[in-house]
């Protein structure tokens, strides 16, 4: 039954490829080169942020009962259990819901981000047990360190000294083999909206935790404002902290801002990785699969990492190829269950100790999955996916864009997904570095229309961001001469009074994609069995930025022969190597072919398919650490304000 | 844990700060260091508690632990004890703060010539001891930072610390100690200072920007307190357009109010036929100016210009494009399935009184929209049929199984071949059939 299914939605996702495919068993499996080196084991930091979680808790001796706040949840799940918490005196567990409590405990115990409003919650509960002459010991844990601004808090509420406070450094948390999560989607809103370098340090300890664990590290290369400095206070803390002879596990590193590529991630995801997480939002490596995936009257719930064997193949395809693949696995599952019917007692029973329970797990990853490419693909082709996408690759490759602002203003007049709305929005502006006025006009009065007029907030967040803007009347000057690949020199020095949109700034998309060739020619054919770069996570439209200029600087070692690329991205760039005495970058050990790439404000899962799609081409190994995993949905909504 | 190095002055006369100059001013270098040095130990103020924690909570070492307290502890203590100490060190690069906006290629690249130049710094052996050892703590208290010189070098020194937790803190102090004017005017030159304490303000919500001021609305639960608020939101500086959209803000709740109130009692009242038939799912206050619209097409269509409920009256007040009304207006008619009201959306007469459909939008795009909308065959064919592209035409009606649109174009196009391909399709015996049979024969004279 299953491939009969399979079939027919293969079928249909034909016409998404744009080409015909005609096997169904697809090359799938890549071969992995025998010299990439093997990855460093990871599962080291959970445990030793659960000893620490464990170290705290016993300072306060006794029974306790615990508050965790919301987003601390999941991450807290996949080091600890709540075993582990009730060996440590923990009685009961909460939510921080920031209403008042109803615990008897004595002692409370907040485990929460450093977030003022969770402790103004706390103050509340503190003095209104004061009111109520109620004495009780209060712990507050902040994770994964404290800022001043709620210490002060407390000191202004009067509990300061009623409460004692306590850091638990979890910087990191391992996804899967290859991912580690900063677990902090506050970190792209913060830093690159707001302009506030509270994480900074953050993201610099969480790399001077790598670097002391899988370290020394030997070579830095980045990009961005905020990896600067988040190289610095690395920097800071490797030179005031003891630094032990071993032998590297890591040893480069590559750090990128969020805001150099704004374009990759605003793209609709079409690899199974990253279609699964827009589609049913993946949450901490999780994924809640409802009933029309179960075709049940049950949602599980699937931890979707390298353990899952049959996701493990498929994750990193371009979803018009997941189908073929399925379809074959479905069939040799059949003919291994069908092995039964010649056999003798003797056999049966070496088949149901061996093989049967192997076969058994297969058939229900492979049963779920089939039902999530059903599921995914009925919801796309309800939308008019394919539409969606043509625009799409027609906006990144800049070709009929008065046909595609025509399909964006019926997407807003008919009110079809206000995210998506924006996303167009959004993805226009970028590539063809701003609207014109005439348009940005008229487009924002009909979303406010169509959406809702409190989404003014949404408009001025997105420009203070520079996600979409307002071409300034005598910019096509500078347009021209992007195109001609001059130095972009804005005059317009709009001092302080322009404050808030100091951050924004040229996307100069055209001109990069042509420089770094990320847009192949549409008239070529792409074939996504076996895809030629990393442009297949884009159905071969599109070469993600970030993701290239990784390959170009290894490819160079350091930016030398990309001062124009780095210039239309606003400089910021580095190279730095360690010092002499230090291990020698030279030698090719296999911690060289080992790279961090560290996505500040947040990477996708494509650009995770991405990499190790390059990784395998390169004989390298990728580590992705984000401060989150993100996709457009996600970066989108962190713009929102209309809100109570 | 202190970050005062001791090797300060090599670190000082390494870096690029422009403002002042070291070797003169005695006063500023001193000023600064001691800046440098409270900033500083803020970060150790607002990291420790506890100087025993201390060493434990920042180094953890890569060897694989026991388990619990104990072995957190093991781990600190490793660390101090073994190993050896390799140079190791990284090249201090420039992240003095700029405008990126406003800096050209030019001043960027000149910030980065410290690049390239990989200075190793060896630190004296004896202070690579534990930093317990010779770590004094000082109980900084920024009180003493009194004359707003040294508030300002304070608060500088902070940003170029690039840790917005220590720089927050500074800002705090600053609150406390100065007044509103000046310290406004100090951190309208002082960009990143500025915008932290704008996030900080937002975050206690204290903060009265204006678009932040327009945005207490969401807080204010009552429609007619709502409603007076976006009046008083009226009189703030918005810019032109932005002034437009929060009359129209207004505007809308006002008039939302209105129609809420009277089809309420209508509705129950149970005079209108409409609100029986299709009873109201939820109310339409605090709905966007489209849902507003839809609405008064599907309840108050027909009705006089004059009325706040009727369609003209808001396509006129929110200045809605011809498409944009067409669309929402169809969609409602066609979900009352009222085809005669849809019929006459796009029936124009022309000046000799001939009637003629004309539409703002592609017609494939109605047929599109009646479609999803269930309508019947026999309207959904008339729309195929008013498609100009033969070949889209064509594939529309065959996938809406409009037959006569498909065997009126295939005669038209005398395309015999086509239609016996066609009839094949169809149901034998069946009206299209006969309609199929009766071309054919006729064509064959």
């Amino acid at each position: 039954m299953t491939v009969v299914v399979l079939i027919a939605i293969y079928r249909e996702v034909k016409g998404w490829a744009g080409v015909l495919l005609c096997s169904t068993s697809g090359p799938m499996a890549h071969s992995v080169r025998r010299d990439a080196p093997e990855l460093p084991d990871f599962s080291l930091l959970k445990r030793l942020a659960r000893d620490q979680l464990i170290y705290l808790l016993e300072q306060l001796p006794g029974r306790k009962d615990l508050f965790i706040e919301a987003d601390l949840m999941s991450p807290l799940d996949r080091i600890a259990n709540v075993t582990t918490l009730k060996q440590h005196d923990v009685d009961k567990l909460y939510k921080v819901e920031y209403k008042p409590i109803v615990s008897t405990s004595d002692q409370l115990c907040f485990l929460i981000r450093p977030r003022i409003k969770t402790v103004k919650w706390i103050c509340d509960v503190v003095n209104a047990d004061k009111a109520f002459g109620r004495f009780r010991k209060y712990k507050i844990i902040f994770s994964p360190q404290k800022f001043y601004a709620c210490e002060n808090l407390l000191e202004e509420q009067g509990i300061f000294g009623d409460v004692t406070t306590d850091e638990w450094s979890f910087y990191l948390l391992p996804l899967d083999d290859d991912i580690i999560s900063l677990e902090l989607p506050e970190f792209f809103r913060d830093n690159f909206l707001e302009g506030d370098q509270r994480w900074v340090r953050t993201a610099g300890s969480a790399l001077h935790l790598l670097h002391s664990v899988y370290g020394p590290f030997s070579k830095l290369y980045g990009i961005g404002r905020c990896s600067k400095m988040a190289y610095e206070s690395w920097r800071e803390q490797v030179e005031e902290g003891e630094q032990r002879a071993r032998q590297a596990e890591i040893g480069n590193v590559f750090l990128i801002d969020r805001d150099v590529d704004l374009v990759t991630p605003l793209c609709s995801q079409v690899v199974y990785e990253g279609l699964v997480d827009d589609i049913f939002r993946i949450k901490c490596g999780c994924v809640e699969f409802g009933p029309d995936v179960t075709s049940s009257d049950k949602s599980i719930k699937v931890m979707l990492n390298s353990q899952d064997k049959v996701f493990n193949e498929i994750r990193n395809e371009h979803f018009s190829q997941v189908f073929g693949f399925l379809s074959q696995k479905a069939r040799n599952l059949q003919t291994a269950y069908d092995k039964r019917s010649g056999m003798d007692i003797k056999q049966m029973k070496t088949f149901v100790s061996e093989e049967l329970k192997g076969l058994k797990q297969e058939h229900r990853l492979l049963s779920l999955h089939i039902g999530a490419s059903e599921s995914m693909m009925k919801r796309k082709t309800k939308q008019d996916f394919q539409e969606l996408l043509k625009t799409e690759h027609s906006l990144l490759e800049g070709f009929e864009i008065r046909e595609c602002i025509s399909y964006i203003e019926e997407h807003i007049n008919r009110q079809v997904s206000m995210v998506e709305s924006m996303r167009l929005l959004c993805l226009l502006s970028l590539t063809e570095n701003g609207l014109l006025p005439k348009d940005y006009r008229s487009l924002k009065a009909q979303f406010l229309q169509s959406y809702g007029i409190d989404h003014l907030l949404t408009f001025s967040n997105l420009k203070q961001l520079g996600l979409l803007v307002e071409q300034q009347p005598g910019e096509t000057l500078t347009v021209m001469e992007s195109r001609v690949g001059k130095l972009v020199n804005d005059k317009t020095a709009g001092k302080l009074t322009d404050a808030f949109s100091s951050l924004a700034k040229k996307s100069n998309f055209r001109a990069l994609g042509r420089r770094l060739n990320l847009v192949p020619k549409s008239d070529e054919e792409y074939d996504l069995r076996v895809p030629r770069d990393m442009a297949y996570i884009f159905s071969g439209a599109y070469i993600p930025l970030s993701c290239k200029l990784i390959e170009q600087v290894l490819e160079r070692d350091g930016w030398t022969g990309l001062e124009e690329v780095t210039r239309m991205l606003n400089g910021h760039e580095f190279a730095v190597t360690a010092g002499s005495n230090g291990s020698d970058a030279r030698v090719k050990t296999d911690s060289q072919r080992i790279i961090l790439v560290m996505f500040l404000g947040g990477c996708t899962f494509s650009e995770i398919s991405a990499l190790r799609f390059l990784g395998r081409e390169k004989g390298l190994k990728f580590i992705v650490v984000t401060t989150a995993i993100t996709n457009s949905a996600r970066l989108l909504e962190s713009m929102l304000d209309n809100h109570a | 844990m202190i970050r005062g190095k001791p090797d300060e002055d090599e670190y000082w006369n390494s870096s690029k700060f422009k403002a002042f100059t070291f070797d003169d001013e005695d006063d500023d270098f001193t000023r600064l260091k001691e800046s440098k040095r409270a900033v500083n130990s803020i970060r150790s103020l607002v990291e420790e508690e506890d100087e025993e924690d201390d060493v434990e909570k920042v180094s953890w070492s890569g060897e694989p632990v026991g388990s619990i307290s104990w072995s957190v502890k093991e781990t600190a203590s490793s660390i101090r004890s073994t190993g050896e100490v390799r140079d190791q060190s990284f090249p201090k690069i420039n992240t003095a703060p700029s405008l990126p906006k406003n800096s050209s290629g030019y001043s960027l690249s000149s910030l980065f010539k410290a690049f390239g130049e990989t200075s190793i710094r060896n630190y004296a052996p004896e202070l690579r001891k534990p930093k317990s050892e010779y770590k004094v703590r000082y109980v900084y208290s920024l009180e003493k930072f009194r004359s707003l010189q040294d508030k300002l070098l304070l608060l500088d020194e902070a940003v170029n610390a690039h840790d917005g937790n220590v720089i927050t803190a500074v800002l705090i102090y600053l609150k406390k100690s100065l007044s509103k004017e000046n310290l406004f005017r100090e951190l309208i030159t002082r960009e990143i200072a500025l915008r932290h304490y704008i996030h900080f303000l937002k975050e206690i919500e204290e903060q009265k920007l204006l678009l932040m001021q327009y945005r207490d609305h969401l807080n204010i639960r009552d429609e007619n307190k709502r409603r007076d608020f976006l009046k008083s939101c009226l009189s703030l500086p918005f810019s032109p357009d932005d002034a437009t959209h929060v009359q129209d803000h207004y505007t809308l709740l006002e008039r939302q109010i209105i129609i809420e109130a009277n089809d309420k009692q209508v509705e129950s009242s149970g005079q209108a036929d409409i609100f029986k038939k299709y009873p109201r799912k939820a109310s339409i206050l605090n709905m966007p100016i489209i849902t507003t619209l839809y609405y008064s097409c599907f309840y108050h269509y027909g009705e006089s210009d004059g009325t706040y409920s009727s369609p003209a009256n808001i396509r006129k007040t929110f200045r809605i494009s011809d498409k944009q009304f067409l669309l929402t207006c169809l969609g409602a008619r066609a979900k009352l399935k009222a085809w005669f009201d849809v019929d006459a959306l796009f029936t124009t007469k022309n000046w000799l009184g001939y009637t003629k459909k004309r539409s703002p939008i592609g017609f494939h795009r109605i047929v599109d929209i009646l479609q999803k909308n269930n309508a019947p065959v026999q309207v959904l064919q008339e729309y195929v049929n008013l498609v100009e592209d033969a070949e889209q035409k064509i594939s529309l009606a065959q996938k809406y199984k409009c037959h006569d649109v498909i065997i009126n174009t295939y005669r038209d196009l005398k395309d015999r071949q086509q239609l016996i391909v066609y009839r094949g399709k169809v149901e034998r015996g069946s009206s299209e059939y006969r309609k199929i049979e009766e071309i054919l024969s006729n064509s064959v004279r």
